[in-house]
C-alpha cells in the first residue's frame, strides 16, 4: 500500500463527507469509544524505512508491526524504551495512536516522549511533515508529539520516526511483601532517591520492582535495597506489558493515572500498581462516575479502559474535559480534520 | 484560506487609560526611558519598542490585561527574563509587553512526589536551587539558567547540555496553567502520568508565546546523582571526532553530556578560562558521566576506551570535583570568552544528524571565506545539535548583514543535511525566513490552523515563528525537506 492510496481514500472521504474509521491490526479496537466509520486498512502500509543505530532513530511506515521493528532494534542492542503492548500484532501507526506505554515508561518516559517526527495524512488528505530525525527541534509547534495519544481523530500517521535507546546491560527483579500503602510510600521514597528503578508492579500484596542499568549499578542497588531476586523475571514483565498478566482480567478494567503519592482510594476493586505509583487498575462494577470522581478527587483522571462496547460508548471512555478545553479540542479537531471524517467519536463523543 | 498578515494600529492612549484602570501604577510602564530596557531580548540586533510594559502581580491583572488587549486587538508579547536568543520577546510597535517578571514564587516543592509547582518568572536554577535539600534537581540547564525563567523555557522548549539523557523542556513538564488571549484559565497535563485529551503540552511547549500565556508550571524533580565524571578527548581531526561520538553511542552508551568544541572555540575560552584545553586539537569532545560511583566507573572505564579506540590523542578523566567543573567551565564561557575577542558575535542553533558534523563544519569554514568572517564553532554533539557562533563589528557598515547571510546559509544547510533550523533557541524573529525552507507550504497552514485554534485574531506574539504565505513568497526559496533537495548530485558547498 502506498502513500497516495491512503492520500486517495482520506481526500475520497473528505469529498463525500464519509467517516472512515483507521486500523491496521485493530490489536487495540477494544480501546477508546465509538468505532464508526469504513475501514481505512493500513496494515499494508509497511517497512522499515530508515534505521540509523549511531543516529539513535527509526524510521518506518505505519502499518509496520512493532514486533518487526524490535527484532530489528533488537539485532543492534537497541530498543523502544516506552515498551509499547503489543496486544496481537500492534504497529508503529496504531501504538502511537494509542498513546499507551508500558512498564518501563516509569524511567524512560512515554511514548510522546520518543516521537521524533510524523508523517500525517490530514482529514483533507494533505500529507504534512513535522518534525524530523533529529533529537532537538523546535521549529514550529511541536505537532508530532501532539499526534501522540490522539486516536486517529487528527490525521493518518502514515510514517514516524522513534528515538530509540541501548537495552540495559543488565536488570534484575526484587520482590518484596507490603501492602498498597506500603508500597505507594516505598516506591516513591526510591523514586526519590538514584536508584535505577525501571518497572515496578504490585499485585495482591507483592510488590515487585525492576532494576536496569550497568552491572555494578544493579548489584549495589540491589545491596541496598534487599527483597528477593526475582527468577524468570524477563517472561514475567512480559506477561505485565501484554497485560496477559491475570490483574488485568476482569469484565470492566479501570485505568487510573494518579499523582504516584497518591493514598489508597476509597475505592474497591484495586488489582495492581505500576508506574511508581502513578498507575493503578481496578477491575470494579463501580458506578462511572464514582471511578472518575475518586480520581478526580486525587489530582488524576480515570479510563474506562476494557469493558462492552455499549458501556464505553454510554459512558465515555475517557474522563470528561472542561468546557473550555472541549471547545479547544474541537477547534485543533477541526484544524486537521475540517469534516469530522477520522475516527469520529473514538476519542470523545463531541467529535 | 490565508489572509494577508494582520497590521495594528492601536489607540494608545486609549489603550494607556484602560490598562491604568486595571493596574497599579508600579505595574505599567510607559516613559520612553522606562520602555527602553524591553526593546529586545538576548538577539540584540533587532529592536522595536512597544507601547507600554505591563508587569502585572497576580492572575486576576493577567487576566485583565489579556482580555483588554483582546477587545482592543491589541498585539501581547508575553516576556520572562528576555534571555532569549531568536527575538522571540522582541516587542511589537503596536502592542504591549506583558512581563511575568513579577510572578516569580516557588509556590510547592514535593519532594516525596519530586515535582515543584513555581510562577512562571521563577529561573531555571532557582528551581534546582530549592530542590537541593531534598537531594532533587530540575534537569533542563540551559546555559543562560542562573537569569532564565521557567516561562521562558516553556515558550522555547528550552534545552541544555543534559538533553540527551534528560531530555528537553517538554519532557519535564508536568502540568500548565494557561491564560488564554480571551482571558479564560484552563489547565493542561497534570501531576500523573498522562491527562485526558489531546496532549495540549506538547504543542503549548515550544510555542513562543503565541498560543497562551502560562501563569504557573509544574515541573518533575529528579534524584541528583551521586557522582559525575567528565572525560576531555583532543582529536587532530574534526571528522575523527564525530566518528567517536557515533562510536559512543554505538557502544550502547547514553551519556549525561556529550560536548564538542573546534579549535577555534577552544583557543577564544582557554586564556579566558584555563581549563587545560589542549590547543592543537582541532576539536575536543567532553563526556560527562553520571549516577552511582559503581555506575561513574563502569561508563567511564568504556567511554575511555572507545575513544582510546576512536583515534583520540589525549584522554583526560577529571579526578575531583574541582577539574570536572574547570573542564565544564570553558564550556559554559565559550559564548562570553568569543565576546572578549570580537566586538559582536552572532549565534546559530541549527541541528544537524550527528553523522553530518564534518560536512557542515568544512562548509562552514568555506563560508568564513565567502563573507570574510570568522566563526568559533561549540557543538551539544549528543544530540546533534550545533552552536556556529559568528564574529563580526556592528560598528562596520554592512557586517551584520554579512554575518545575517553567514547564519542563514549555516541554518538552510542544515535542512538540506537532515536537520532543523533551530534546536533549542527558537524561531522567533530571526529565523521565520527559514521555517520557508524547512517547511512546505500546507505544513506553515497547518501552524497557522493550530495558532487560530489558541488565538484567532493573530493577538499573540504576532510575527514570530509561523510565517505568513506572503513573507514566504517574498523570501522565495525553495524548500527542502528532510535532505531531498531537489538536486541532490549536485554540491552544494
Amino acid at each position: 500500500m502506498q502513500l497516495d492510496e491512503i492520500v486517495a481514500a482520506v481526500r475520497a472521504a473528505h469529498e463525500s463527507h464519509s467517516p472512515l474509521r483507521l486500523r491496521a491490526a485493530g490489536s487495540k479496537d477494544f480501546y477508546g469509544g465509538l468505532l464508526a466509520g469504513e475501514v481505512l486498512d493500513l496494515s499494508g502500509h509497511w517497512g522499515i524505512v530508515a534505521y540509523e543505530p549511531t543516529e539513535l532513530y527509526v524510521t518506518a511506515k505505519c502499518g509496520t508491526p512493532l514486533s518487526e521493528i524490535e527484532a530489528e532494534l533488537a539485532e543492534e542492542g537497541q530498543m523502544l524504551a516506552f515498551e509499547p503492548p503489543h496486544f496481537a500484532g500492534a504497529t508503529l501507526g496504531g501504538a502511537i495512536a494509542a498513546g499507551l506505554s508500558g512498564p518501563r515508561r516509569q524511567q524512560a518516559g512515554a511514548v510522546r516522549d520518543f516521537v521524533l517526527g510524523i508523517k500525517l495524512v490530514d482529514g483533507t488528505g494533505q500529507v504534512l511533515d513535522f518534525g524530523g530525525q533529529v533529537m532537538k527541534n523546535v521549529a514550529g509547534y511541536d505537532v508530532s508529539r501532539f499526534i501522540a495519544g490522539s486516536l486517529g481523530t487528527l490525521g493518518v500517521i502514515a510514517e514516524a520516526t522513534l528515538k530509540v535507546l541501548p537495552r540495559p546491560v543488565a536488570e534484575t527483579t526484587l520482590e518484596f511483601a507490603c501492602d498498597e500503602a506500603e508500597a505507594v510510600r516505598r516506591l516513591n521514597e526510591w523514586g526519590g532517591q538514584p536508584l535505577p528503578v525501571s518497572a515496578s508492579f504490585w499485585f495482591e500484596g507483592r510488590l515487585w520492582l525492576r532494576l536496569s542499568g550497568a552491572e555494578a549499578a544493579v548489584a549495589a542497588a540491589c545491596r541496598k535495597l534487599g527483597g528477593k531476586v526475582s527468577p524468570g523475571a524477563a517472561a514475567w514483565w512480559q506477561a505485565v506489558r501484554e497485560q496477559t498478566h491475570a490483574a488485568y482480567a476482569g469484565p470492566t478494567l479501570w485505568r487510573l493515572a494518579l499523582p504516584s503519592t497518591t493514598p489508597p482510594l476509597a475505592l474497591d476493586g484495586l488489582r495492581a500498581i505500576e508506574w511508581g505509583g502513578g498507575l493503578r487498575w481496578y477491575v470494579t462494577e463501580a458506578e462511572p462516575a464514582v471511578v472518575r470522581a475518586a480520581a478526580t478527587a486525587a489530582g488524576g483522571h480515570a479510563v474506562l479502559y476494557r469493558a462492552p462496547e455499549s458501556l464505553r460508548c454510554l459512558e465515555g471512555a475517557f474522563a470528561p474535559l472542561s468546557p473550555a478545553l472541549l471547545a479547544l479540542h474541537r477547534r485543533l479537531k477541526k484544524a486537521f480534520d475540517p469534516r469530522g471524517i477520522l475516527n469520529p467519536g473514538r476519542l470523545y463523543a463531541e467529535f | 484560506m490565508n489572509p494577508p498578515e494582520p497590521s495594528f494600529a492601536t489607540d494608545r492612549a486609549k489603550l494607556l487609560r484602560r490598562l491604568q484602570l486595571i493596574l497599579p501604577a508600579h505595574c505599567l510602564l510607559s516613559a520612553e526611558e522606562d520602555l527602553r530596557p524591553y526593546e529586545c531580548d538576548g538577539l540584540t540586533a533587532y529592536r522595536e519598542l512597544p507601547l507600554a510594559v505591563c508587569l502585572p502581580e497576580t492572575e486576576g491583572q493577567v487576566i485583565d490585561v489579556l482580555r483588554n488587549c483582546h477587545q482592543m486587538g491589541v498585539p501581547v508579547v508575553a516576556r520572562g527574563a528576555g534571555t532569549g536568543l531568536s527575538g522571540g520577546a522582541m516587542p511589537h510597535a503596536e502592542g504591549v509587553v506583558l512581563s511575568l517578571a513579577r510572578f516569580n514564587k516557588i509556590l510547592r516543592v514535593d519532594r516525596a512526589a519530586r515535582l515543584a509547582v513555581v510562577q512562571p518568572g521563577v529561573r531555571n536554577l532557582a528551581v534546582s536551587e530549592a530542590a537541593a535539600p531534598f537531594g532533587l534537581y530540575y534537569a533542563p540547564d540551559p546555559s543562560s539558567q542562573i537569569a532564565c525563567t521557567l516561562g521562558g523555557n516553556v515558550a522555547e522548549n528550552s534545552g541544555g547540555v543534559h538533553c540527551l539523557k534528560y531530555g528537553l523542556t517538554v519532557h519535564n513538564v508536568l502540568r500548565l496553567r494557561v491564560v488564554s488571549i480571551e482571558g479564560e484559565v484552563f489547565e493542561i497535563g497534570g501531576e500523573g502520568p498522562d491527562a485526558p485529551g489531546y496532549d495540549l503540552l506538547a504543542l503549548l511547549i515550544g510555542s513562543e508565546g503565541m498560543l497562551g500565556v502560562v501563569t504557573e508550571v509544574t515541573v518533575k524533580l529528579v534524584p541528583k546523582p551521586e557522582l559525575a565524571q567528565v572525560v576531555m578527548a583532543s582529536f587532530a581531526d574534526v571528522a575523527q571526532a564525530g566518528d567517536a561520538v557515533a562510536a559512543i553511542i554505538a557502544a550502547g552508551i547514553i551519556l549525561a553530556g556529550l560536548e564538542m568544541m573546534d579549535k577555534a572555540a577552544t583557543a577564544a575560552v582557554e586564556p579566558f578560562v584555563k581549563a587545560g584545553y589542549d590547543l592543537k586539537a582541532a576539536a575536543i569532545l567532553l563526556c560527562e558521566s553520571d549516577g552511582t560511583p559503581e555506575e561513574v566507573a563502569e561508563e567511564i572505564a568504556r567511554v575511555t576506551a572507545v575513544l582510546t579506540e576512536a583515534g583520540a590523542g589525549e584522554v583526560r578523566v577529571s579526578r575531583t570535583e574541582a577539574e570536572r567543573l574547570r573542564f565544564w567551565a570553558g564550556r559554559k564561557a565559550a559564548f562570553p570568552a568569543v565576546g572578549r575577542i570580537t566586538p559582536d558575535y552572532y549565534c546559530m542553533d541549527g541541528t544537524i544528524p550527528r553523522k553530518r558534523l564534518a560536512e557542515m563544519l568544512s562548509a562552514i569554514a568555506e563560508m568564513e571565506h565567502k563573507y570574510g568572517l570568522r566563526c568559533a564553532n561549540v557543538f551539544h554533539a549528543g544530540d546533534g545539535n550545533l552552536h556556529p557562533l559568528i564574529m563580526y563589528d556592528a560598528a562596520k557598515p554592512g557586517e551584520w548583514r554579512w554575518a545575517e547571510a553567514f547564519g542563514a546559509e549555516i541554518l538552510e544547510l542544515s535542512v538540506a543535511l537532515g536537520g532543523s533550523i533551530t534546536g533549542e533557541h527558537g524561531v522567533g524573529i530571526e529565523k521565520i525566513n527559514q521555517m520557508c525552507v524547512q517547511f512546505s507550504t500546507p505544513e506553515l497552514d497547518a501552524f497557522r490552523r493550530v495558532k487560530a485554534a489558541f488565538d484567532e485574531n493573530g493577538l499573540l506574539n504576532p510575527g514570530k515563528a509561523v510565517p505568513s504565505l506572503h513573507r514566504c513568497a517574498e523570501y522565495g526559496r525553495m524548500h527542502v525537506h528532510q535532505g531531498d533537495l531537489k538536486f541532490p548530485e549536485l554540491e552544494r558547498f
